[in-house]
C-alpha cells in the first residue's frame, strides 16, 4: 500500500513539471492561437540556463532559487525577442505556417544550445537543503518532490489571482474568448500578445529550471517535452489552465502507476488516452468550441487542368528524369531517388491538407509505417522485395484507417494535434518494441532484389512508383471524389446539405494518403538499406510540411518542386556545422517573406508575364 | 384538397429553459408558397433546422408526402427531395459558379465516390441548364469567390434546385440584398416553383417580398404560431399587430419600384 502511495507522491510532482510547462503553453495558445512548437525549446533553454548560473556565477551569488528564477527570467526575454521577431509577422497567417516558422525557431534554438553550452548531457547540483529523502509510510521520497508537488497547485492559484484580479488577467480572459471583439474595443493587442508571451516563456523556463536537481540535461528535452505538454494541452482544453492542471495530474499519474503496468508502453498511454478524450470531448475536456475559425488569408481561387505551359515543363521535367542517369553520376542518381521519394511523400501530404483542409502534423506515421511495413516482410516473413512493396501500402492504410478514424472527428488545431500524437505513437511503438523493429538500432540489410540492386535500376523503379503515384493523386484531385473533399474544407456546411457524408469521404481521403505515404517508405527503406525510429519522428513530419511549404500550399505542383528543392538543399546544409540552425533560418524566412512557396511565387510571376491566366482577368 | 407534400404536427423544442418553438402544426400544399414570419428570435430559424435534420426535435411529428423524416440527418432529409437555402449563403469559393452547380449534382447523381474521372465534365449541361433558369450562365466561369452577393443568392438557388426538389426551405432568401434585387430574385423564384411544382416555405423580414409573393403567411411570435392565413388575413389579424407594433411597414404596404 505504502508503495503505491509513494507512486501516487512520484506521479504528482511530475504531475507539477508537466503543468508549468503546460499552463504558459495553452495560455500563449488561448491568446495568440499560435500552436508554439518552440515552447519546449524555453523549457530546454530554461533548464540550460539555470544550470550555467548555478555553475559559472562566482560565489552563489543567486544561489539555487535565485539562479532558477533568473533563468526563468532570461527566457522570458528570449521568448519576447522571439515573439517580436517572428511571431507578430505572423499572426494572422494560417495554422500550418505558424506552426512550422515555431518549429524552425525549435531548430535554430537546439543549435544555439550546442554552441553555447555543448553537446553532453549535463547533471544540476541538488537543491540547497533539499537534498534528502523523507519518509512517508516508510517509504523513502525526495524531498524535492514534495516541493514540487505543492508549487504545481501555487502557480495555479497565482495564475487564476492573475487572470481574474487584474486588469491585464481580464484582457487575457477577453481575448481568449474573442480576439477580434478585444482589439475592436481599443485595446493594444500588440502589447497584450507580448506580455503573454513573456509570461508563457517565464513559466516554461521555470519548468526547466526545475528540473535540474531531478533529471539530465541533454538537447532532446525540447522535442519530448514538447509532445508531452501537447497532450497535456489538448486534453485539458485548449486555452483553459484549470484544465491543463486537471490533465497534468491525469498524464503524471497514468505515467507514474503506467509504468509498473506497462513498462514498455508508457509514452504510448498517453496519446491514447487523448486520443479517448478527443473522441469524447472534442475540444478537451475544459475547453469550449473555437467561435470563430480565423480565416484571414487569401481566397482560393479555382484549380484548372495544367496550362500548355505547365505541361510542357512537366514533360520536359519527365524527359529529364528518364534521361538522368545516362548524364549523372551514382551521387547524383541516389540523390535524385531521395527527391522522387520525398516528392511522392509530400505529395501525400499536400493531398489531405490542401486540397481536403485537413493539416496533419504527424504525416511521418505513415511514411514509417510503411517503411517498416516492408522492413517486416524482408526480416520476418522472408519476402521479396516485391511482397516488401506492396506491404508498406498495407501496413500504412491499416494505421491510416484506425487513426483517420478518431482525426475526421476533429477539426482545425485538435486535428492537427491528434494526427501528431498518432505519428508519436508510431514513433514510440517503434522505438521502445525492440524486439520487433531493433528499437533504436533498427533494422538492417533490407536491400532490392537482384534485378533492382544497382543504382540507376532502382532509380527508375522509384521514378515510377512515386511519378505514378504523384500523378494518380493529381487525377484524383480532378476527380469528383476530389472535388468533394474541396468542397469539404470550403464549405463543411454545404456538403453536408447537398447529402454528402462528408466524413466518410475525409477519412477515405486520409487512408489514400496514407498509402502513398507508406508506399513513399516502403522505397525509401530499399533505397537506404535500414529503418530507424527517426523516420517516424516530429522532424520527419516536419519536413514534409516543410516541403509542401515551400513549394507553395495552394499550388498543385507545390509538393514536387519543394521535395526537389529542400531535398537539394538539405543536403547541401547538412555537411555543414550548425546546419539545423540554417535550416530553421530559411524556415523562418520561407514563412515570413514567401508565404506562397516557390511554385506559387513562380505562378504568380508567369500570370503577370501573361503566360497563364489571370483568374480576375478572365472573368 | 390533395394530400400536404409536408405535414407538421406539434412540433416543439427548448432550450434549456426557453421554449423556442411549441406546438406548430400547419400544412404545406403542393406549389404552395409559405412564408413563415415573425420578430426575431421568434423560432424561425429553429424550426427550419428541425425540418431539415439540423436540430433534433423534442416532440412532434413531421411527413414529407406521408413519410416521417423527422430524426433524419440532413443528408437524409436532402435525399427525401427538401432542398434547402441558408441564411448566409454558402457557397464553395474555391469553385467556379459552374462547378458548384455540378458538385450538387455529381451528390445527386451518388458519384462523390469516383475517383478517377475528371469531375468537370459531369452534368455539364445539367449544370448550365440550372445557371440558365437561374439568369446566372454567362457568369458559369467565374470563381463563387468574386460574385456579388446577389449573384451568389441567386447560385444558391441553383444549387438548391439541383437534385429537383419538391420541397425548398429558404431561410431569409433575399437577406443582405438591395430592394429592387429582393423583389427580383423573389419573383424568379416564384416563377421557377410555380413551373416545376415545387412548394415553398421560406422565412423572411421583408414586408414587400411577403406580401406581393407568399400565398399564405404564418405568423410566429415566441415559438407559438400566432396567426395563419391569406396575405389580408394575417395583414388585419390584430395580434399580428400587436406584434409587429412599431413595424408600419407591415401595415401600410409600401411599394417598391
Amino acid at each position: 500500500m505504502s508503495f503505491y502511495f509513494a507512486q501516487f507522491l512520484t506521479g504528482l510532482s511530475s504531475a507539477s513539471s508537466l503543468f508549468l510547462v503546460a499552463c504558459g503553453l495553452s495560455l500563449i495558445f488561448g491568446v495568440t492561437r499560435v500552436v508554439n512548437f518552440a515552447h519546449g525549446s524555453f523549457y530546454m533553454l530554461g533548464a540550460y540556463v539555470a544550470y550555467a548560473l548555478v555553475q559559472f556565477v562566482p560565489g552563489s551569488i543567486l544561489g539555487f532559487w535565485g539562479s532558477v528564477l533568473a533563468a526563468a527570467l532570461i527566457v522570458a526575454l528570449v521568448g519576447v525577442v522571439v515573439e517580436i521577431l517572428i511571431l507578430k509577422r505572423i499572426y494572422n497567417a494560417p495554422e500550418l505556417y505558424q506552426l512550422v516558422a515555431t518549429f524552425g525557431v525549435v531548430l535554430l534554438m537546439q543549435d544555439a544550445i550546442l554552441l553555447i553550452f555543448g553537446g553532453d548531457d549535463q547533471f544540476g547540483p541538488r537543491a540547497p537543503g533539499l537534498d534528502s529523502v523523507v519518509r512517508v509510510f516508510g517509504e523513502p521520497i525526495p524531498e524535492y518532490d514534495l516541493v514540487l508537488i505543492a508549487l504545481g497547485p501555487i502557480v495555479l492559484g497565482a495564475l487564476w489571482l492573475l487572470l481574474n484580479r487584474t486588469r491585464w488577467g481580464i484582457l487575457v480572459r477577453a481575448a481568449t474568448l474573442d480576439r477580434e471583439m478585444v482589439a475592436s474595443l481599443g485595446v493594444n493587442q500588440s502589447w497584450l500578445f507580448t506580455t503573454v508571451f513573456f509570461l508563457g516563456s517565464f513559466l516554461a523556463g521555470l519548468g526547466g529550471a526545475l528540473q535540474l536537481p531531478r533529471v539530465s540535461i541533454n538537447l532532446l528535452m525540447d522535442l519530448s517535452i514538447i509532445a508531452e505538454a501537447f497532450v497535456v494541452v489538448v486534453i485539458g482544453g485548449m486555452g483553459s489552465i484549470p484544465g491543463a492542471f486537471i490533465a497534468a495530474l491525469l498524464i503524471g499519474e497514468l505515467n507514474a502507476f503506467g509504468v509498473l503496468v506497462l513498462p514498455q508502453a508508457t509514452i504510448v498511454l498517453a496519446f491514447v488516452v487523448m486520443a479517448v478524450v478527443l473522441v469524447i470531448r472534442p475540444y478537451g475536456l475544459l475547453g469550449k468550441a473555437e467561435t470563430l475559425a480565423h480565416v484571414a488569408g487569401q481566397v482560393e481561387l479555382p484549380i484548372r487542368p495544367a496550362s500548355t505551359l505547365a505541361k510542357s515543363i512537366a514533360g520536359l521535367l519527365l524527359i529529364g528524369l528518364v534521361v538522368m542517369p545516362f548524364l549523372a553520376g551514382e551521387f547524383a542518381i541516389v540523390l535524385a531517388t531521395d527527391v522522387l521519394i520525398f516528392a511522392l511523400f509530400a505529395a501525400s501530404l499536400h493531398f489531405i491538407m490542401s486540397n481536403g483542409g485537413m493539416v496533419s502534423f504527424g504525416h511521418a506515421a505513415y511514411f514509417g509505417l510503411g517503411a517498416y511495413g516492408a522492413a517486416f516482410v524482408i526480416k520476418y516473413a522472408g519476402g521479396s522485395m516485391e511482397l516488401a512493396l506492396l506491404a508498406a501500402p498495407l501496413m500504412a492504410a491499416a494505421g491510416a484507417l484506425i487513426f483517420g478514424w478518431f482525426c475526421v472527428r476533429l477539426s482545425g488545431v485538435y486535428m492537427a494535434m491528434l494526427t501528431l500524437a498518432a505519428a508519436q505513437i508510431v514513433w514510440s511503438t517503434a522505438y521502445q518494441w525492440q524486439d520487433l523493429t531493433g528499437g533504436d538500432d533498427g533494422l538492417l540489410g533490407i536491400w532490392p532484389s537482384e534485378w533492382a540492386k544497382s543504382k540507376t535500376a532502382y532509380y527508375y523503379l522509384a521514378l515510377v512508383l512515386c511519378g505514378g503515384g504523384i500523378l494518380a493523386m493529381r487525377r484524383m484531385i480532378f476527380s469528383p471524389f476530389g472535388y468533394t473533399l474541396r468542397g469539404g474544407r470550403d464549405n463543411p456546411n454545404r456538403t453536408e446539405s447537398i447529402g454528402i457524408n462528408l466524413r466518410q469521404h475525409q477519412w477515405a481521403a486520409f487512408i489514400i494518403a496514407g498509402v502513398f505515404a507508406g508506399i513513399a517508405g516502403g522505397v525509401y527503406v530499399f533505397s537506404k538499406g535500414s529503418i530507424f525510429p527517426d523516420e517516424a519522428a516530429i522532424p520527419r513530419s516536419v519536413d514534409a510540411l516543410v516541403m509542401v511549404l515551400l513549394g507553395g500550399v495552394q499550388t498543385l505542383s507545390g509538393p514536387v518542386v519543394g521535395a526537389g528543392v529542400f531535398r537539394l538543399l538539405e543536403d547541401e546544409i547538412s555537411r555543414l556545422d550548425y546546419w539545423r540552425a540554417i535550416l530553421g533560418v530559411i524556415i523562418i524566412s520561407i514563412v515570413v517573406i514567401a508565404p506562397e512557396g516557390i511554385a506559387g511565387f513562380i505562378k504568380k510571376i508567369a500570370v503577370k508575364a501573361g503566360f497563364e491566366r489571370n483568374e480576375e482577368q478572365a472573368s | 384538397m390533395s394530400d400536404p407534400v409536408l405535414s407538421v404536427r406539434n412540433l416543439s423544442k427548448s432550450f434549456g429553459g426557453l421554449k423556442a418553438v411549441s406546438d406548430v402544426s400547419f400544412d404545406l400544399a403542393k406549389g404552395e408558397l409559405l412564408a413563415l414570419i415573425g420578430p426575431n428570435g421568434a423560432g424561425k430559424t429553429t424550426c427550419f433546422n428541425m425540418l431539415n435534420g439540423q436540430l433534433r426535435a423534442d416532440a412532434g411529428q413531421v411527413r414529407l408526402n406521408g413519410t416521417s423524416i423527422l430524426g433524419l440527418n440532413p443528408r437524409r432529409v436532402w435525399r427525401m427531395g427538401v432542398g434547402r437555402t441558408f441564411q448566409i449563403t454558402a457557397t464553395y469559393a474555391s469553385m467556379t459558379v459552374r462547378e458548384n452547380v455540378q458538385m450538387a449534382l455529381i451528390s445527386h447523381h451518388r458519384k462523390t465516390w469516383d475517383i478517377w474521372r475528371p469531375a468537370s465534365g459531369l452534368h455539364v449541361e445539367e449544370a448550365m441548364q440550372l445557371l440558365d433558369l437561374v439568369g446566372m450562365r454567362e457568369q458559369a466561369e467565374r470563381a463563387a469567390a468574386i460574385l456579388a452577393y446577389g449573384d451568389l443568392k441567386r447560385l444558391e438557388l441553383a444549387i438548391a434546385l439541383a437534385h429537383a426538389p419538391e420541397l425548398l426551405l429558404m431561410d431569409e432568401p433575399t437577406a443582405g440584398m438591395a430592394p429592387r434585387e429582393r423583389v427580383r430574385l423573389m419573383q424568379l423564384t416564384a416563377d421557377i416553383v410555380a413551373e416545376r411544382g415545387i412548394s415553398v416555405l421560406f422565412t423572411e423580414h421583408d414586408m414587400d417580398v411577403v406580401f406581393s409573393h407568399a400565398h399564405r403567411i404564418m405568423v410566429l411570435n415566441r415559438g407559438e404560431l400566432i396567426a395563419s392565413g391569406s396575405v389580408d388575413d394575417v395583414r388585419n389579424d390584430a395580434r399580428v399587430q400587436e406584434v409587429y407594433l412599431g413595424g408600419g411597414t407591415l401595415f401600410e404596404g409600401q411599394a417598391h419600384g
